[in-house]
């Protein structure tokens, strides 16, 4: 008995031990990380040396660590909405943005994002909006994906809309996004069928080239 | 929007792409930047010491001075930077505002010198972050006060042609302006003292011939007693009569403390000539003469200290009431214990929960009569205990009451810390308003941005330029984000009230039918203005409204008002801003209503109606930036 609780007390401290370190690398690497450097990103992106600096200065603003956790994501995001809530949204954004999966957006994750969004292809645009859509990553559009995506959309909008929000306005959106997109009524719309069907939508096509002009 | 969030704004507008496969309708022009600089760097040379910054940071608040074109009043051409001939200590805090949208009070500044930058540069000291907010208020405050008392010094320099009443008024509240002040001062003090000791020696027994028993000197010496009370009570009665009548506001005199203390002081002995000496009502008459030592009270007009004391007494009341509810608790949880601890022993004093009330307080407040004693082993058991929990019970609360006690002798400021709570109060109601201005400043843009569409295809530019300038890029882009939100999701964002109205109506009624009458035009400006206008300056159809307001005859025209305009909002949403024109054309009544009701400058004159003269021109009122 006194030699088990020795052993167990002896593991808790190490165990401790271990915790803290592995803590105080986090914390380290969390303090001091910095961005690759300039001439990389723009080798990687389709920004001008001038407009890296300006999204960096107001990155680093903003985060001064360097890196932005979902958070601060989502703090700066409802900041924009102020009606609503745009805290669901802002997860589902957070996961497009976190490529690498690592909890915590860098700088280099934030503007190959924007790079896509703003300066790609039609191409790359809609798979970025299908990673979106795709919370699992598994390749597939869910109708119960979809419909979480519709209702963080929903939910920014808050509550004094004009017309009144009705619990099943999601649902019915989700249908007609479905009826759309979902060639073969498998229920699921697959990468393919998202592109083939948003290049045959004029509105869709001319609204990708809406923001082309930001920044 | 916070400053720093500012640079966000592109990250979220490329964010807003997510939006649009799901998206059934088409998506708003986004805003063009007409002149679009390049980030360029500006010099502020603030008596000598030079200050760079991005132009961009400036921007970040279009209604101060630095923010604004009233910069270029103080553009130096040769030296091509901006000089400020004004501290550059202060200026430092200044700056530090538009770079992190926080701004901080210097201790070691003085307080009227930062206030005076502040309002040279156009910044709200409502604005200070809460981190040194209190010491900004602290030290405004010290500063009235020295002020104020500097002010009153000066006070009693007599001013010239001062009515006898407002005179007298002043002789009764400082009575050191005139001898004749101090001389009633002191008089009624004096009588004060006199009725006070007369109430208590009546009862003292005086010991007459030893036959007959001790009687109080009340009884003895009646005619004595009744004419001091008599003198007395006159005294009192007229000095309050005069004091009605000096008063510059009677009803509030009426309403004040010290006038009530001074009529239930000298009411009982009215009452009392009043009633005859009939047995059943003396008894109510004698416990009446209780209320007369309320006459000591009357010493708080001399005493400092005793209103000081009352104020204290009022200002604590959240911890007495704390003491008093954690004493409550204490004493019914032990008069219970008790109770059933002594229930078994014989001839115990402990007959009843209530009657363990007594034991209780006497124990709690070490008193210790010894008229209740616990018997039995656990009686003795919980009533040590009782006594100790009621040392701790008591000495908790108190040390706070004496604290804010002393503080508030010291301090003396009664008034100013009502004043302060008010100004409490306003502050976060202003800083409240600013906030909820940022939603309703889209909303207000939008009416303006529906207008703006429908300008853009009349070509008419200078109104276009003149709505462009009223918001900045940063707000209209931000807005055009919200716009391709309710077009994503084909709902609109609304303000409080409108909701509140729609969700009642959608219980109503219908759409109601197309031809409004004139009144029901009226009614849509009119009573919609004089519910919102008091609030924002962003109502839904807003101040463009005829002064001649009159809500009375329209409120029963409101909803339907209200239901035409959301009858125009349902056909806008689904109509591209092209088909805007050419029902602006038509000699549509309905839609007329809804360009009187946008608050800009109306474009299209609606032929013959007759309510357009009286629209008067809107200015855009100046908007503090939303934080």
């Amino acid at each position: 008995g006194l030699l088990l609780g020795a052993a167990t007390l002896k593991n808790t401290l190490l165990e401790k031990d271990a915790g803290d370190s592995v803590e105080d690398e986090l914390e380290l690497s969390a303090v001091r990380h910095r961005p690759e450097g300039l001439e990389q990103l723009e080798a990687q992106t389709r920004f001008s040396r001038k407009e890296l600096q300006i999204l960096y200065r107001g990155f680093k603003n903003e985060c001064p660590s360097g890196v932005v956790n979902e958070e601060t994501f989502k703090d700066i995001y409802s900041q924009f909405f102020p009606q609503g809530d745009a805290s669901t949204y802002a997860h589902f954004l957070f996961n497009a943005f976190d490529t690498d999966h690592n909890g915590s957006v860098s700088f280099e994750d934030f503007v190959m994002g924007l790079s896509i969004l703003l300066r790609g292809t039609i191409q790359e645009k809609l798979n970025w909006a299908f990673n979106l859509y795709d919370i699992n990553k598994d390749g597939y559009i869910t109708k119960e994906e979809m419909l979480d995506i519709m209702k963080a959309i929903y939910d920014m909008m808050g509550k004094c809309t004009y017309p009144v929000l009705k619990e099943e306005t999601p649902r019915q959106h989700v249908e007609v996004f479905f009826q759309k997109m979902d060639k073969n009524k498998d229920g699921v719309v697959t990468i393919d069928e998202f592109i083939d069907c948003c290049q045959n939508d004029e509105n869709i096509m001319r609204s990708m080239h809406l923001f082309e002009n930001v920044l | 929007m916070a400053a720093g969030v500012a640079a966000w704004l592109p990250f979220a507008r490329a964010a807003a792409i997510g939006w649009m496969p799901v998206a059934n309708l088409p998506m708003p022009v986004a805003p063009t930047e007409k002149n679009k600089r390049q980030d360029e760097l500006i010099i502020l040379n603030v008596s000598g010491r030079r200050f760079e910054t991005w132009r961009n940071t400036l921007d970040r608040y279009p209604d101060t001075l630095l923010g604004s074109s009233e910069k270029e009043f103080f553009y130096n051409e040769e030296t091509k930077e901006y000089f400020f001939d004004r501290d550059p200590d202060v200026f430092r805090s200044i700056l530090n505002f538009y770079r992190t949208g926080k701004l901080h009070y210097p201790r070691y500044e003085c307080i009227s010198s930062y206030e005076e930058e502040l309002a040279f540069f156009g910044i709200i000291p409502e604005i200070i972050g809460d981190c040194c907010y209190e010491e900004y208020k602290d030290r405004k405050r010290e500063n009235a006060e020295r002020l104020m008392d500097d002010q009153e010094d000066n006070k009693d320099a007599k001013l010239p042609n001062m009515t006898f009443r407002e005179t007298m008024w002043r002789a009764f509240e400082n009575p050191h302006t005139s001898t004749m002040a101090l001389v009633f001062y002191y008089v009624t003090g004096f009588f004060i003292a006199v009725s006070v000791i007369t109430n208590v020696v009546e009862t003292v027994p005086c010991g007459s011939s030893p036959n007959q028993k001790e009687v109080p000197c009340g009884e003895r010496y009646t005619v004595a007693f009744f004419c001091m009370d008599t003198a007395c009570v006159m005294i009192f009665t007229v000095e309050y009569l005069m004091r009605l009548f000096a008063a510059p506001s009677r009803y509030r005199f009426m309403r004040s403390v010290m006038s009530i203390i001074d009529v239930v002081a000298i009411l009982p002995y009215y009452i009392g000539l009043v009633m005859t000496d009939n047995e059943d009502v003396s008894g109510a008459f004698v416990t009446l003469r209780v209320f007369r030592v309320f006459r000591i009270f009357k010493f708080s007009r001399h005493s400092q200290g005793l209103r000081i004391l009352g104020y204290t007494l009022k200002s604590c009341a959240s911890e007495l009431g704390f003491l008093l509810f954690s004493l409550t608790m204490a004493i019914i949880i032990f008069a219970t214990v008790m109770f059933y601890a002594e229930k078994g022993s014989s001839s115990s004093k402990f007959t009843s929960i209530p009657a363990s009330f007594w034991y209780t307080i006497v124990t709690m407040t070490t008193l210790g009569y010894g008229d209740m004693v616990p018997k039995t082993i656990a009686g003795k058991i919980f009533g040590s205990i009782c006594s100790l929990s009621g040392v701790l019970v008591i000495a908790l609360p108190v040390p706070v009451i004496v604290s804010n006690f002393s503080r508030i002798y010291h301090q003396n400021q009664r008034a100013d810390k009502r004043r302060a709570q008010k100004v409490q109060k306003a502050r976060l109601a202003r800083i409240r308003i600013t906030k909820t201005e940022g939603s309703n400043a889209f909303l207000h843009s939008k009416r303006n941005g529906l207008f703006n569409e429908a300008l853009e295809f009349t070509n008419s530019t200078e109104e276009e330029q003149r709505l462009s300038k009223s918001t900045s890029l940063l707000e209209s882009q931000h807005h055009h984000l919200l716009h391709c939100l309710e077009k994503t999701t084909n709902h609109e964002f609304v303000d409080e009230q409108y909701y509140q109205q729609s969700y009642l109506e959608a219980g109503l009624q219908n759409y109601p039918s197309r031809s409004p009458s004139l009144s029901s035009q009226d009614g849509v400006t009119g009573t919609c203005c004089s519910r919102r206008s008091k609030k924002h300056h962003t109502p839904l159809p807003n101040a463009s409204a005829p002064a001649h307001m009159q809500p009375l005859t329209h409120t029963h025209t409101h909803q339907q008002g209200l239901q035409e305009l959301s009858t125009i909002h349902i056909q806008t949403l689904n109509i591209l801003p092209a088909m805007m024109l050419k029902f602006c054309n038509q000699f549509s009544s309905q839609i007329t209503t809804a360009i009187i009701s946008i608050p800009t400058p109306p474009v299209t004159t609606p032929e013959g109606d007759a309510h357009l003269p009286a629209a008067p021109t809107h200015q855009n009122v100046v908007k503090v930036s939303a934080l």
